[in-house]
């Protein structure tokens, strides 16, 4: 079988965001990047699934040339091939994010390969639209399930799981199918040395698709309105213990 | 999909357009929540006619909001940004060709229409623009407190049956019902023990398990944790794994990422335990000691023990 998943390079924002001075983006200047939790284990399912069923899998993404760096990654956890969609590092929104994404696993289609998992995160983790997936299934015409934290395939079908806030929900549908996973289906592996040497030797495919307005415009960012917040040191002078154990009858904890 | 908030938006934004207030009811819920409508401004509720909405199928329930959307020349479509409000409404998008707004806090229809939307979680805004014939978006949950409108109106309910076929039928969720554990949840714990990457390893847990079983709470941890390996993922507090409102966080060498300050934000007190004082989530925390998790939560853990057995309180005169 063959599996594509769909990954973004996002800024790794740690205890507090930054903003640059006109709005625009998040100061990255003193951050790595990385991807969405999400598409981390998006990625390692694919490797499973090759692993277990045979194959090939393909990792595509739409970003900055810059990007490689994060196809590299995941080539180095098992994924065969590699898609760069570049981008001149404005921003696309969802609409034209998919709107690439379905021209690029059409004219894979038309050179001969085809997909039978197209995997995607439930959500980016910086811009949050909630959507890319169920536009590629729809612009394809695949079944699409989303925020999976389950799957199993057999005989070209797939069953998948996802949490509720009661409990789970099953579906089971027939592949080719597009599905989009939330963190916890699985714990991804960590790259292993000649995974990583063998990644920097990959060709990555390239391609430039033409930038379009897909109706959600950015206009600037801004960081919430923080409530002024003061904190109390405990156990600074005598027993910590005694002092929260205060604290908890305070609060009626205990 | 029935939400409170949504309505509460939802009937602000029709007066200011000048609109009426209408609702669609799809699936077994919905059709006779008309008494509720009432009193946030519903004019027209529509129960979409079709016993296979009965159960959960995305697209379906997407191709009947989007067909009645177009019926009845809706401008705006909001839903909620919940787990099947936004799925359904991505499908809507999809279908009508337009863009979805996803995690509105603040709406402000004209031309040009301004939402605010959350990132990351909430913890950064965008001021967007949406530019398209049907206005979609989700409405983030919390942007406002719900408050019911003055006057009550007469809802009219409409049946509509809307043109549906087979294939929209292709992915249907069928609940399956998990077996109570006994345990206290994580989302429902007036306590909750978050452990980070300071606990040190997978039986340090052990001081924060005993501390939550005192206080008849549970045990969280942070993303470092779970991919560390040292507790199931089911344990994460944060934007991606659950999100808690307890009583009280106890945050125990977690540094304060903004991902997992998301999961917590909601409980109404934090403290942490934390060797370095400029970490950011003493900052962010009601209460703080600065000090080695295991130590500070052994001499707890003894206090509470010694409390409970009835023994007079050690407070210093
Ligand atoms: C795109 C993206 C998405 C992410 N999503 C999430 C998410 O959803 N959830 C999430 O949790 N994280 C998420 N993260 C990761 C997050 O940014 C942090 O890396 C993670 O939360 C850190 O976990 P931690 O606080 O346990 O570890 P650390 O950041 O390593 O902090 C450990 C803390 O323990 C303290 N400490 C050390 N030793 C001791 C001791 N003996 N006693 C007391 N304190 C001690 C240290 O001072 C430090 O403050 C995401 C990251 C990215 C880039
Ligand atoms: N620029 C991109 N490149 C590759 N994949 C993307 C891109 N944007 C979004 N995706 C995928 O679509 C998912 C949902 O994104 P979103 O709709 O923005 O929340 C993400 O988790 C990714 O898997």
């Amino acid at each position: 079988m063959n599996v594509l998943v769909g990954i973004k390079r996002v800024p790794a924002t740690a205890g507090q965001i930054t903003l640059t001075p006109d709005g625009q983006e998040i100061d990255t200047r003193y951050l790595g990047f990385t991807v969405s939790p999400h598409e981390e284990c998006a990625v390692e399912e694919a490797v499973r699934l090759i692993e277990k069923h045979g194959g090939s899998s393909t990792v595509l993404t739409l970003g900055p040339e810059a990007a490689i760096d994060q196809l590299r990654e995941a080539m180095a956890l098992g994924i065969e091939r590699a898609m760069l969609l570049e981008t001149d590092g404005r921003e696309w929104d969802p609409v034209a994010t998919a709107a690439a994404m379905v021209e690029a696993i059409e004219a894979e289609r038309a050179a001969g390969r085809t997909y039978d998992v197209v995997m995607f995160g439930n959500e980016s983790a910086d811009s949050a639209g909630y959507q890319v997936g169920v536009r590629v299934a729809d612009a394809l015409d695949l079944p699409c399930v989303t925020g999976i934290k389950a799957l199993e395939v057999t005989n070209g079908h797939a069953t998948v799981r996802r949490q509720t806030e009661s409990g789970w929900e099953v579906a089971d549908v027939p592949l080719p199918a597009v599905l989009t996973v939330k963190e916890g289906i699985n714990l991804p592996r960590y790259p292993s040395l000649p995974g990583r040497l063998k990644a920097k030797k990959k060709e990555i495919e390239r391609s430039t698709p033409q930038w379009q307005d897909g109706g959600l415009e950015k206009i600037r960012l801004k960081l919430p309105v923080q409530v002024g917040h003061t904190v109390e040191i405990l156990g600074k002078d005598g027993d910590p213990g005694v002092q929260v154990v205060e604290l908890f009858q305070r609060l009626r904890l205990l | 999909m029935l939400s409170l908030e949504v309505l509460t938006m939802a009937g602000r934004v029709a007066l200011d357009i000048g609109r009426p207030l209408e609702a669609v009811a799809i699936g077994s819920q919905g059709a006779g929540a008309a008494g509720i409508l009432s009193s946030y401004g519903v004019s027209t509720l529509h129960v979409a006619d079709d016993p296979r909405l009965a159960e959960y199928a995305p697209v379906a329930w997407a191709h009947a909001i989007a067909e009645l959307a177009d019926q009845v020349n809706a401008e705006i479509v909001i839903g909620t940004a919940s787990d099947r409000g936004g799925e359904v409404m991505a499908h809507v998008g999809a279908r009508m060709q337009v863009p979805l707004a996803a995690n509105c806090t603040e709406i402000a229809p004209g031309d040009p229409f301004i939402v605010i939307r959350q990132r990351w979680g909430g913890s950064l805004l965008e001021e967007a623009h949406i530019k398209a014939r049907v206005k979609l978006l989700t409405l983030a949950p919390h942007a406002l407190t719900a408050e019911a409108s003055p006057s009550r109106t007469d809802v009219t309910t409409r049946a509509f049956t809307p043109a549906l076929d087979d294939r929209d039928f292709r992915v249907r969720l069928v609940p399956q019902v998990e077996a109570d554990t006994g345990k206290i949840s994580l989302a429902q714990a007036r306590v909750v023990v978050g452990g980070g990457r300071g606990v040190g390893s997978a039986e340090g847990f052990a001081s924060l398990e005993e501390l939550a079983d005192l206080l008849g709470g549970a045990v969280g941890c942070s993303r470092a944790v779970t991919s560390l390996g040292w507790r199931p993922h089911s344990d994460q507090v944060d934007q991606t794994g659950t999100r808690i409102a307890p009583d009280l966080y106890i945050a125990c060498g977690i540094s304060g990422a903004i991902q997992h300050m998301v999961g917590c934000r909601a409980a109404k007190h934090i403290l942490a335990i934390n060797t370095d004082p400029a970490a950011p989530i003493v900052a962010q925390a009601d209460y703080a000691v600065i000090g080695d998790v295991q130590k500070v939560l052994t001499a707890v853990n003894a206090e509470i023990k010694r409390v409970k057995a009835g023994a007079p309180s050690r407070t210093p005169a």
